[in-house]
């Protein structure tokens, strides 16, 4: 009797967690399987395909490293209900301020330029002209934005984040040894040692996985939702939740071209597709499927990511829980920002191939800044009270921000002189 | 011209708003944000220097 009552009472427990997460699910998961977007596919696929399963181990480093990064802003936003522009406006002054929010805009613009390239190349293997693919995107971006209410905007991201687990009937779908997968994959190494390609794709790797825009994006979006202190720990176990998934699905990317395509060069996810389709048909599909949602994903995050935080510093109504009339400049940054990006692969001979090359180096101008506000932010005692970062978290955290400016910054300035560290 | 007006009147204001740093600058913050300043320095010479390297090789 006293085992059942125990069970019941356990289970109810549960349940009810259960029930707790899922209405405070959302900020965290979107915002790590957007992490997934249209580049991060490329980058993984490239991975795969060049050193097959040997580099799986690295990617799951980078779980605890997003998690305890992306955590700290679901604390500052539950605490001070700012986002994270107007938290370096408040706290850095005006200075900071601009730097931050101009460098972000400028960062979201052109990776949502590289967002709709990799949409528009997806969808193209399907036959579906370039300029059809742009304007079906701004039209259903419209769409889910409009209806006025943040919660539906979030169920919407979500379905589309459970799109992205497409690779995982993929990876099954090419019959990888699993053996093959524990033994070369869990056990770290650096196959044929630590070159220049592989410190580059390392480098990309990790640039994919922290983007200044998730920073800005999940605290506005932990804000705009409403979460409150109390919710924090869920907040922080969604967060958990999604950088577990991003980097399961990275893993099996890796799986999907580290089994069919080792050993051949990949510059893009869509000629990886391409070259799938002729070896095994639904997989080099899947994986265009899978490019076309990771590109909308990370649309719909970063175009927000700018939006809200022009709207926290110039004091407009800037919540997906208001329609037009009540936020007219939030929804006119938003579809304008979204509108010149989507133009710009249409444009005849678009130096698209520039243009990836300035979201790495302007990104790296930006996160390092971003990141060690964040930190000095969490270490604000009088405002963030219990919730300040401990001397534990402050080691964790300040170890991995300090290791994430010395490879992203090597990253972007092996971007601009390709033969510096050979 | 007046929507130019209105947004410069708009920055004036933002500047004015946030013109004193509320964070309280302590040793390791204001270390920290030299270190960003001379980072981001450095950074912005490499920039101009590849882009004046690639002028005249026509890039």
């Amino acid at each position: 009797m006293d085992f059942f009552s125990t069970l019941y009472y356990r289970t109810k427990k549960v349940l009810k967690s259960l029930k707790m997460y899922l209405a405070i699910a959302g900020p965290g998961l979107v915002v790590m399987i957007a992490d997934n977007d249209a580049g991060g596919i490329t980058t993984y696929a490239a991975t795969g395909a060049k050193y097959g399963y040997h580099l799986i181990w690295f990617l799951l480093i980078l779980i605890p490293v997003a998690y305890y990064v992306q955590e700290m802003t679901v604390r500052l936003g539950a605490v001070t209900k700012r986002g994270h522009a107007e938290a370096i406006f408040e706290s850095f002054g005006a200075f900071w301020g601009w730097f931050s929010l101009l460098d972000l805009m400028v960062v979201d613009w052109l990776t949502l330029v590289t967002e709709f390239v990799g949409m528009t190349s997806a969808l193209n293997i399907f036959g579906v002209p370039p300029w059809l693919t742009v304007a079906g995107v701004i039209g259903l971006m419209g769409i889910i934005v409009l209806n006025g209410r943040y919660w539906t905007w979030e169920k919407i991201a979500l379905g589309f984040c459970l799109l992205n687990l497409v690779y995982v009937p993929a990876a099954f779908m090419v019959n990888p040894s699993v053996k093959e997968i524990v033994g070369n994959g869990l056990i770290p190494n650096l196959p044929g040692g630590l070159n220049n390609d592989l410190f580059f794709l390392l480098m990309a790797n990790i640039g994919t996985t922290i983007a200044p825009w998730m920073l800005f994006f999940q605290q506005s979006s932990v804000v705009d939702k409403g979460l409150q202190e109390k919710d924090i720990k869920m907040g922080k176990a969604d967060t958990l939740f999604g950088a577990i998934i991003t980097v399961a699905v990275a893993i099996f990317i890796v799986v999907v071209t580290g089994t069919l395509l080792h050993g051949v060069p990949i510059d893009d996810a869509a000629t990886a597709a391409r070259m799938l389709m002729g070896i095994n048909h639904f997989t080099g599909a899947l994986l265009a499927i899978g490019l076309f949602d990771a590109g909308l994903l990370g649309a719909i995050c970063i175009s927000l990511a700018s939006s809200w935080a022009f709207g926290e510093i110039f004091g407009w109504a800037h919540s997906l829980n208001t329609n037009v009339k009540q936020a007219p400049w939030f929804y006119a940054s938003y579809f304008f920002t979204l509108i010149t990006a989507g133009i710009v692969p249409l444009i005849p001979g678009a130096p698209l191939v520039l243009i990836t090359l300035f979201v790495q180096v302007v990104a790296v101008t930006l996160l390092p800044a971003a990141l060690v506000f964040l930190i000095l932010l969490l270490n604000d005692r009088k405002t963030m009270g219990e919730y300040a970062n401990t001397p534990l978290q402050n080691w964790i955290t300040g170890g991995i921000v300090v290791a994430i400016i010395i490879l992203s910054t090597m990253y972007g300035i092996s971007a601009l002189f390709p033969n510096v560290f050979k | 011209m007046r929507i130019i007006k209105q947004f410069s009147e708009k920055i004036r204001e933002i500047n004015a708003r946030y013109a004193r740093p509320k964070v309280e600058m302590s040793r390791a913050i204001k270390f920290s944000l030299t270190g960003l300043r001379i980072y981001l320095f450095v950074l912005v010479v490499l920039l101009l220097y590849k882009f004046i390297t690639l002028i005249p090789a026509g890039k």
